[in-house]
């Protein structure tokens, strides 16, 4: 049988069932706040952030390798860029792009111009060190850890402190493809 | 006529967490399908190696003369398989069907912890009329 070939972000955005921006943006609002009320600490909604996004990764990886019919990426150069071409389209409506590459081809930038989950959102200055989408950033390390990829994701710029887009760094920091030990009798 | 007689899904260290079957015919208890598994696991797992080829991606397909195994790995480790009768047609295509049933039904739970074995009442539904569809449409030519 043929391999079927992988499908566009566009094209499955088109096809699964939308939720409301509006209702998207107040819940994750609300999630944030509440976490701002029961924890106090900036540091610790940002780490419980992360925790939330890796929990959600895990298991949105099978879902996205299911409907989008990606194959197995070569290099981590394709990894980044199906995240931001393909991944985000199809979960966040948006594309992002990949820039920075380092040297080894273990670091990159995954840029957002626009990001729904902080439509009408300024942050106080009470919360200066919050980063309100760390919720992305422990997606990504989620997802990418269940295919094998260890990797390290955080904010380079984040528009709610002013900057001009959302820039997360994504590092891989090791590959740990299943071990099998059958050579442990040598 | 052709038709499924079981259905195994492993998770990523080679246990079972589902297990189903459809026909009187080559009915497990639990040990023995646990046993099943994790021996499949471990062939699926030495096929990779014994590839003269690197990059291979495990055993999909293999043909006895009273039944034929075909199996589909997601790029995450989690591996599905279904025993059914030689020369069953279209079971690549069931097997994918069977992963999307899974990540929604069972991965969208958010009760359903990972790695352990499923019990969820709206897969198996989803299942039975993803089996029964399947069946229906190879009968009715």
């Amino acid at each position: 049988m043929a391999p079927v070939a992988p499908r566009s972000g566009d094209a499955i955005f088109a096809n699964v069932e939308r939720v409301n921006a509006e209702l998207f943006t107040l819940t994750y609002g609300a999630i944030v706040r509440q976490l701002l009320t029961d924890l106090e600490e900036v540091e610790e909604v940002n780490k419980q952030l992360d925790q939330m996004g890796y929990n959600i990764g895990i298991r949105l990886i099978d879902e996205f390798l299911a409907k989008s019919n990606v194959s197995r990426c070569v290099d981590f150069k394709e990894t980044a860029e199906v995240i931001a071409k393909v991944g985000f389209k199809m979960f966040l409506g948006v594309t992002a792009s990949v820039t920075n590459w380092d040297a080894d081809g273990t670091c990159c930038s995954i840029v957002l111009e626009d990001n729904p989950l902080v439509d009408f959102v300024e942050l106080p200055d009470t919360c200066q060190g919050l980063y309100y989408c760390n919720i992305l950033s422990g997606v990504i390390r989620g997802a990418l850890e269940m295919v094998s990829m260890k990797t390290e994701v955080t904010w380079l710029r984040d528009m709610l402190r002013g900057d001009d887009a959302f820039e997360l760094q994504v590092k891989l920091l090791k590959q740990v493809p299943e071990e099998y030990p059958y050579k442990d009798d040598e | 006529m052709a038709a499924i007689y079981s259905l195994y899904i492993i998770n990523k260290s080679g246990g079972l967490i589902f297990y189903k079957d459809y026909g009187s015919a080559g009915r497990m208890d639990t040990n023995d399908s646990l046993r099943m598994a994790s021996l499949w696991h471990s062939m699926h797992a030495i096929s990779q190696q014994l590839s003269p080829i690197s990059g291979c991606s495990g055993i999909e397909l293999l043909q006895a003369d009273t039944f034929d195994l075909h199996c589909f790995q997601s790029l995450t480790g989690t591996k599905f398989f279904v025993v059914c009768e030689p020369g069953t047609l279209h079971m690549e295509g069931l097997l994918k069907h069977i992963y999307e049933l899974y990540t929604d039904y069972v991965l969208k739970n958010p009760f359903y912890e990972m790695e352990m074995p499923i019990r969820c009442e709206l897969f198996d539904i989803n299942l039975s009329q993803a089996i029964q569809k399947d069946r229906v449409a190879l009968l009715g030519r």
